[in-house]
């Protein structure tokens, strides 16, 4: 469970920066964003919609959907660059090298074809297997993903099955070519509550089975809590808090992280009430000069109005706070709002 | 799916009935089949002697099945203009509108399907932005200007293809066929090119419309995830997912293609369905005007059926209805 | 109507609509066309050089000549020649023009009124009344809406004579093309209506007595303007057509009072002894005009509805 510290990462994100050109200027949604991945680790990344998570995931497999586009840093797999690479080298990274999950198990399925085709045809994209092998692995792969009476569902179509089994089938999708990281964008958000677990659970045993690598993206502090070994929380584009996933859920050191834990009742930890946030994060229009989250901080000064503050050591986690610097983050502003 | 077919088939009765209802009407009402069978100088009483052999004083829901029941074997009764049996003249028609119809849907839809399928895919690409600026002239010609336009300059400019009639034609007995004489296939072309063109812009915006829709999709995005080729996901994927409302649209415009060859008959002289319509409405004939409707009701009902059919074979969701519910988890 | 009218324009100004205009250099183009066409059109008693459909001012002798460009004196008094009675063809054109436009006009008028009430009827009352209405529309929409014009003018022309049917022709293609346009406005403006009548101001209208009619008038109309607007404009290059086509099969307006179609059929008879001009000077301003209106209806589309292409 613990992150693999010594060896070399299987993922770097260096200095990542996604735009959005648009009628009214250029948007920068993913702002300067680092984190590496080791082989095997599971990094939850966590933030409310619009933060920029996805669009990370997004960038990281290559799949922007354009206007978006990579506007500066690098992506690095395994060593190797491939944020540049072009289309066609990319195609051969995704699917063998990089496996993807999406939020809606009910439309990730081309409803025309049988679930037996789809895992063949990907399965022979990247494999030097013929039909006949190219079947029995993707009749192992739904057993694995635990579909029951998988001889007989391979022959069915995605419409036969349960969002929560559909969910099975995008896996064993992902899997087809056993590759080394997963990039799995809010993957339990469109399922039932009780369906949810289930495919944590799955997606859980089978990273560990295959020392596959996992860049979980959700809203859901729960799922990250239970799963990831690492989590990164994002704001407004930005990473604003990294470090080791009982660390950060026990001691966040970014008001930001602790509003959002104090958010959430089922984490174990002892409220005496749930806190709320004040305010909703800044549109990428209107990111306020300074810390993007002063406008909504408890705890901000003189300096979070003016200077952005980078990541830097907080305890056993990183954040992007004033706090934590030897400058401190200036004189209070507003006392109401401490306050409160 | 039987029920679904039997629905269907129950849906085109009612279509074909009120079709049926709508030109016993015009025959009836509309038009005096007494007027047109005897003379100005026919006395009362005679005219009242022949009503009622004819059965025209029966109830009018009795009239109706006995028009229906000759309707069912072709007997429309004499066309007021030519005092022919309508049913004759509309079957000797038919082969000459057939052929051209055909030509003009197969030539919308292998040249309008491939252009939508490529404007889809590059959008941004100059030829695709080519093809849309073509279309929208297309779309915004009438049908019967561009059939002058196409005489002016292949007939009457540069003499190279006939300007009206269906040139030479072979007999079967019991059809007449263009596609056995060069003669006859140089009339065809560009007859087929005017009434196919409407339906070749209006398909290939449909394809390019549709193919871009499907490429917005998550499949389309999960199968780029999965790092599936380019041509897989353009032709195995995306192609196949515009099909049904391609298939929909196609079956439409084939009815309209009849519909629209009263208008490219008229333009090139041809001896079909379509002009013999245009002369019955110029001369309020009202029997071949009823036949007409018939005829394009059931021709327009049997494409909407086998458009039906062809869906089950596109889309399993369909053919799964009603056997295979989803199982649990 | 025109209360409402002016509100939606009102709060089309505020919108993005006005951007949209600005930024699509084709449809300030499409505009300038359609406004071009359109004045020259009703202009034209005035700004006609000759009046094509008075006997008196005809003679055989200038028949058949040639555009002004083409021809060897270069005679300008016929600047897009003469047809074979010595006509004008930039003045027929002019004045056929006009009647394209009102039959036109007219037509989607008829249609927008008949689709708009029987959508309204369709969708407050529904049971029974509902079910026949879209019944019929379900089975006219199966035909074309050429055929279903065909159809009713020839109806018409079977219960009068056809002198005059001439007379009246103006009338009986207005009703005829209203009559097979309707379907696409009632389906709007019912499905519309069956969202919002259930809706709580709706409800609360007819509790404190305000009758149907005026509610439905008063509060469901102001939400379909836009798309009754659209399909409007996109049927105004539709309804032009079918009235051209019509009159072009020769049984539409007569040759006494011609519109473009009916110009385009008296050309095309002389086509083949390569007069050409008759036919095609006609055919090009139809083409020009029904592409100028698609297109901004194409672009209205899209600016009212942004998530449709």
């Amino acid at each position: 469970m613990a992150a693999p510290s010594n060896n070399p990462p299987l993922l770097e994100v260096k200095n990542l920066r996604v735009e959005f050109p648009t009628r009214r200027g250029t948007l920068l949604a993913v702002d300067d964003v680092s984190f590496d991945i080791a082989p095997g680790e599971v990094l939850g990344v966590v933030g409310e919609s619009g933060a920029g998570k996805s669009l990370t995931g997004n960038a990281i497999i290559g799949l922007l959907e354009p206007p978006g586009r990579i506007a500066g840093g690098e992506v690095r797999l395994e060593g190797r660059r491939i944020d540049d690479l072009p289309y066609e080298e990319m195609r051969k990274v995704r699917g063998a090298k990089i496996g993807a999950i999406f939020q809606d198990p009910l439309t990730s399925l081309n409803p025309l074809y049988s679930v037996g085709r789809q895992l063949v045809e990907t399965i022979q994209t990247h494999l030097p297997l013929s039909a006949g092998q190219a079947r029995t692995r993707a009749l192992d792969l739904l057993k694995e993903v635990g579909i029951p009476a998988a001889e007989s569902r391979i022959d069915h179509y995605p419409h036969q099955f349960s969002g929560g089994m559909r969910q099975r089938v995008v896996i064993a999708l992902a899997l087809c070519a056993d590759p080394r990281l997963i990039v799995a964008d809010e993957p339990t958000t469109a399922l039932d509550v009780s369906i949810q677990a289930q495919i944590i659970a799955l997606l859980k045993r089978l990273c560990r089975e295959h020392k596959t690598a996992v860049m979980l993206v959700t809203h859901d502090m729960g799922v990250i809590a239970e799963t990831a070994d690492r989590v990164a929380v994002m704001y407004a584009g930005r990473i604003v808090e990294i470090g080791p996933v009982r660390d950060v859920v026990k001691h966040a050191k970014h008001p930001y992280t602790k509003g959002l834990m104090g958010s959430i009742p089922s984490l174990g930890i002892r409220h005496d009430r749930l806190t709320q946030i004040d305010g909703a994060m800044p549109r990428l229009t209107e990111i306020p000069p300074g810390c993007a989250f002063n406008p909504r901080c408890t705890e901000r000064g003189r300096r979070c109005l003016g200077e952005r503050p980078d990541l830097m050591a907080a305890g056993a986690t990183r954040a992007a706070c004033w706090l934590h610097e030897r400058g401190g983050v200036g004189t209070a502003v507003t006392k109401e709002l401490a306050d409160a | 799916m039987l029920a679904f077919i039997l629905r269907r088939l129950l849906q085109s009765i009612a279509v074909l009935l009120t079709v049926g209802l709508v030109a016993f009407a015009l025959f009836r009402y509309v038009g005096d089949p007494i007027n047109a069978m005897v003379g100005q100088d026919t006395s009362m009483e005679e005219r009242e002697t022949l009503r009622e052999k004819l059965g025209l004083n029966d109830p009018a829901p009795i009239q109706f099945l006995v028009f229906i029941g000759n309707a069912a074997r072709g007997k429309f009764g004499l066309s007021y203009r030519t005092s022919e049996p309508v049913g004759r003249m509309i079957l000797e028609r038919v082969p000459a509108t057939l052929e051209l119809s055909i030509c003009a849907a197969l030539f919308a839809l292998l040249v309008g399907v491939p252009m939508g399928v490529y404007t889809g895919l590059y959008p941004r690409h100059w030829l695709s932005q080519l093809f849309q600026a073509v279309s929208l002239i297309g779309i915004s010609l009438p049908t019967f200007l561009i059939g002058i336009l196409l005489i002016l300059i292949f007939a009457v400019w540069l003499r190279l293809l006939p300007s009206f009639g269906r040139g030479e034609t072979v007999d079967l007995g019991w059809w007449t066929t263009n596609f056995l004489t060069w003669k006859g296939i140089q009339a065809l072309i560009l007859p087929s090119i005017t009434l196919g063109l409407f339906q070749l812009t209006l398909l290939m915006r449909l394809v390019r419309s549709e193919m871009l829709e499907v490429m917005r999709t998550d499949y389309i995005k999960f199968a780029r995830a999965r790092g599936l080729t380019n041509r897989a996901i353009n032709f195995g994927h995306a192609l196949k997912n515009t099909l049904v409302p391609v298939i929909t649209v196609a079956g439409l415009q084939l009815g309209a293609i009849i519909a629209f060859a009263i208008v490219t008959e008229t333009v090139f002289a041809w001896p079909g369905v379509g002009q013999l319509f245009i002369q019955s409405v110029q001369f309020a004939d009202i029997p071949v005007m009823a036949a007409y409707l018939l005829l394009i009701g059931l021709l327009f009902v049997l494409i909407n059926l086998t458009v039906d059919l062809l869906y089950f074979a596109v889309d399993p969701r369909l053919r799964g209805q009603g056997m295979a519910r989803p199982a649990g988890h | 109507m025109a209360v409402v009218v002016a509100d939606w324009l009102k709060r089309a100004a505020d919108s993005d609509i006005w951007w949209s205009f600005k930024s699509s250099p084709l449809t300030i183009a499409a505009t300038a066309v359609t406004l071009l066409i359109v004045a020259l059109a009703f202009l034209s008693p005035v700004l006609a050089p000759h009046t094509p459909f008075d006997p008196a001012t005809l003679s055989l002798s200038d028949g058949l000549r040639p555009p002004a460009l083409l021809s060897a004196d270069g005679d300008w008094t016929y600047p897009l020649g003469t047809d074979e009675q010595g006509r004008d063809v930039l003045s027929s054109i002019m004045y056929g023009t006009r009647l394209s436009l009102v039959v036109g006009l007219a037509s989607v008028v008829v249609a927008m009124l008949l689709g708009i009430t029987l959508g309204l009827v369709s969708g407050y009352f529904g049971g029974t009344i509902d079910a026949v209405i879209m019944r019929i529309a379900d089975v006219q929409l199966t035909f074309p809406a050429i055929l279903v014009a065909l159809l009713i003018d020839g109806i018409v022309r079977s219960v009068i004579s056809v002198k005059r049917h001439d007379e009246i022709a103006l009338f009986v293609i207005v009703g005829a093309i209203g009559l097979s346009f309707w379907v696409q406005y009632a389906r709007t403006v019912r499905g519309s209506v069956m969202v919002e009548k259930n809706k709580e101001y709706v409800q609360a209208a007819r509790v404190i007595g305000l009758s149907p009619p005026l509610i439905m008038v008063r509060h469901v109309l102001p939400n379909v303007t836009g798309p009754v607007l659209v399909i409007a404009t996109i049927n105004l290059g539709l309804a032009i057509i079918t009235e051209a086509t019509l009159s072009f099969l020769g049984v539409g307006l007569p040759p006494t009072e011609p519109s473009l179609g009916t110009l385009i059929r008296l050309g095309n008879e002389v086509l083949q002894s390569g007069d050409w001009w008759i036919t095609v000077f006609p055919g090009v301003t139809l083409a020009a005009l029904v592409l100028a209106v698609n297109l901004l209806g194409d672009w209205l589309r899209d600016a009212l509805n942004p998530k449709l292409r």
